[in-house]
């Protein structure tokens, strides 16, 4: 790709305008309440100007910061998957005709440019990736390939970030097309703005931008190396895979069970979860139904219910099945993580459990090793 | 993926709750093997996993066996000839039928687990001569209660196939064993170094089976079965029939027991 380019507010401006003429919707963080969600946005003004979000586990609060940061905070609650995957997309309908029923598809679905994806987030699109784009799912392929994403580097983790331990951020580093890192110190207020593909090369050459000195490109570059080494939180993923895989019968998952409300909240405000279920609904006269799939959370009983009774029934297993799958299983079926350290789950979960400190406490009682590490009885008295 | 309209040519009413439908298969050339099934749609009702129950080698029917126990299996069983049902697959692996070849093979079910192991046998009995001793060990609650009941007889007519039937309890016609099916692995001859077990039932009774089968010398890469799981999607999307590492649906629902380990097997997993 060709050479990193500056642009000011003005310029980031110009973009979005540009992404509209090109007919994007622009989907980026706007404030909504005391929250950062993610909505239509048409200009910088509905950016979250001079906003910054403190986060930790089970609470999350917006505050001034003083200046006029366009990307002074992390992660809301919400993530890209709202668009991708929208709860309640209607897969098909159904006519009934004279001879039985025909299916019609649904309506194509709009173009979205993600503005102000967080390399986590961006990490998390490639990860859903993986899932959906093999099985050639129709509602989540279209969307993604009409889709435009203009990443920005993370210079501020929140207390609750852990993308380093993945290497997931805090440097965007493929699946985006455009990367912004912004710079604001003192007087300089501006943006590296730098192409990840032809069609985001493309874009930018609609802006007037100036190509940049390089030490305009070795101070953003040192800023998102500075975040680097001041993540919140981490996560020892060496040996995880195996940890958590041999570690079901661990009686850890009773003492999370008895905390854990079972609420869903981790699974919703994930990124990578992608558990769904369908509806199949009918009109009142039975002429026409039509199947619509929201998202699901393995954390429900009815999730993995079969006739005679859910399999997870206890809220261990439920938490058991939800860690293990992000931080082990996955590897198995996708091979990657299903975690990409973006910390959501901490801060919406209203008892604060923390998946970095759950791993850290199985790690720390891992039955392989107590198994070998405390002697029995007999051994003792010998 | 959208469920194709295929028309019921016929109803058999196997038990009071249990009917067999056959249907026109979704497309020509349509085809599976032994151990597969399909989604199948009742209108606006909803969809439900539902194994394959007919003979492999005959493609222009679509035969599938259905119980009674919830909204849509109500609604599909309630179909008349003529009506339509969705069909979205087949899905899923199949039963080893070629790494039986060659030995002795037993077919373990109870219930209405015989519907996804008919495939099975009707693949056996075409390929006879494929297959060393093939024995049949079927439980169930009743005398009343047996599946396919006029077929089991004609099996049990025939010198190729030891077909053995047990009943939980038993009436003042039934002149068989009596007790669960495990009960039946001292009657059968095979040889537990090389014979190939498939398995189908409820998850205990698989527990069960599985440790009798290998205290009697036989061991995990030779032992299958068929997993049971909640299903909404078939196609490894929806994450309902999780299973350790496994999506059955496309992994499963056949299993072979080395892989699916002890973290399988671990409660509520
Ligand atoms: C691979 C596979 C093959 C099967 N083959 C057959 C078969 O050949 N014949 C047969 O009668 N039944 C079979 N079943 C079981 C059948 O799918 C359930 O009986 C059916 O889903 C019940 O749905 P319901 O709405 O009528 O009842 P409810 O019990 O009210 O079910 C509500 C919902 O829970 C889920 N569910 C309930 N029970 C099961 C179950 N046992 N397995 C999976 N999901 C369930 C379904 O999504 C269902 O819509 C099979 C299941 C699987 C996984
Ligand atoms: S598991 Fe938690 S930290 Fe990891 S991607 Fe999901 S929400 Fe983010
Ligand atoms: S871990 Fe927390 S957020 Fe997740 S279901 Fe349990 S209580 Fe809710
Ligand atoms: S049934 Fe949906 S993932 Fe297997």
């Amino acid at each position: 790709m060709s050479e990193p380019l500056v642009i000011d507010r003005q310029g980031v401006d110009a973009l979005i305008a540009v992404l509209i003429d090109r007919g994007y919707e622009v989907v980026g963080p706007t404030v909504r309440g005391q929250t950062i969600l993610y909505d239509t946005i048409t200009s910088t003004e509905d950016l979250p100007v001079g906003i910054r979000d403190r986060q930790e586990a089970g609470s999350y609060r917006l505050e001034e910061r003083g200046d006029d940061a366009l990307f002074g905070y992390v992660v809301g609650p919400q993530s890209f998957k709202k668009y991708l995957t929208p709860p309640g997309t209607v897969f098909w309908k159904g006519l009934r005709t004279e001879d039985g029923f025909e299916t019609v598809e649904a309506d194509p679905p709009p173009r979205h440019a993600f503005f102000g994806a967080r390399p986590c987030e961006v990490a998390a699109m490639r990860v859903q990736d993986d899932v959906y784009l093999p099985v050639g799912d129709g509602v989540y392929t279209e969307r993604r390939e009409r889709s435009f994403t203009v990443a920005v580097n993370c210079t501020e983790p929140a207390a609750t970030c852990f993308c380093a331990s993945l290497g997931t951020g805090p440097a965007v580093s493929d699946g985006y097309d455009i990367a912004l890192t912004e710079v604001l110190s003192g007087e300089h207020h501006f943006f590296l703005a730098e192409a990840g593909t032809d069609i985001g090369e493309d874009v930018l050459a609609d802006l007037s931008a100036r190509p940049a000195h390089d030490e305009e490109v070795v101070g953003a570059r040192r800023l998102v190396v500075h975040a680097s080494d001041h993540m919140g939180r981490s996560l020892e993923t060496d040996g995880l895979q195996e940890l958590l895989s041999a570690n079901l019968a661990n009686s850890i998952w009773n003492e999370i069970g008895n905390r854990c409300l079972t609420c869903t909240n981790c699974t919703m405000v994930c990124p990578t979860c992608f558990c769904s279920t369908v509806e199949d609904r009918q009109a009142l006269d039975g002429s026409s139904a039509e199947r619509v799939r929201t998202w699901d959370s393995c954390f429900t009983l009815d999730f993995s219910y079969i006739h005679g009774g859910p399999v997870r029934s206890s809220p261990g297993a439920r938490y058991r099945q939800w860690i293990t799958h992000k931080l082990s299983t996955w590897q198995d079926q996708f091979g990657s993580f299903g975690c990409v350290g973006c910390g959501r789950c901490i801060t919406w979960c209203p008892v604060g459990i923390d998946i970095t400190q759950e791993a850290a406490a199985v790690r720390e009682r891992d039955i392989r090793k107590v198994a070998v590490g405390i002697p029995s009885v007999k051994e003792v008295l010998e | 993926m959208h469920p194709v309209p295929c028309r019921v040519r016929s109803v058999v009413r196997e038990l009071d709750d249990t009917f067999t439908l056959d249907l026109e298969p979704p497309s020509d050339g349509w085809s599976f093997v032994p151990g597969q099934f399909t989604m199948l749609y009742a209108f606006g009702v909803g969809e439900v996993p539902i194994s394959i129950s007919g003979d492999p080698g005959d493609p222009t029917r679509l035969v599938q066996t259905i119980r009674a126990v919830g909204p849509v299996s109500d609604a599909l069983t309630s179909v008349a000839v003529g009506d339509v049902v969705g069909v979205r697959g087949p899905f899923g692996t199949a039963w080893p039928m070629e790494l039986a070849e060659g030995r002795d093979l037993i077919i373990m079910t109870g219930g209405i687990g015989l519907a996804p192991l008919r495939p099975a046998i009707l693949h056996t009995l075409e390929h006879r001569d494929r297959y060393n001793n093939v024995t049949l060990l079927y439980g169930a609650r009743s005398p009343g209660d047996l599946l396919f009941a006029e077929q089991l007889q004609q099996w049990r007519g025939r010198f190729d196939l030891e077909v053995l039937i047990t009943v939980d309890h038993a009436d003042r016609t039934w002149r068989g064993p009596v007790g669960v099916v495990t009960s039946l692995i001292g009657r059968a001859s095979f040889d537990p170094e090389t014979a190939v077990a498939m398995v189908c039932g409820p998850e205990i009774m698989m527990r069960f089976t599985i440790q009798e089968l290998e205290r009697a010398g036989m061991t995990e890469d030779r032992l299958f079965v068929s997993m049971e799981r909640n299903m909404k999607c078939g196609i490894g999307l929806c994450g309902h029939c999780q299973l350790g590492k496994f999506f059955v649906c496309k992994d499963g629902p056949v299993l072979s027991c080395a892989a699916m380990t002890g973290a399988c097997w671990t409660r509520e997993v």
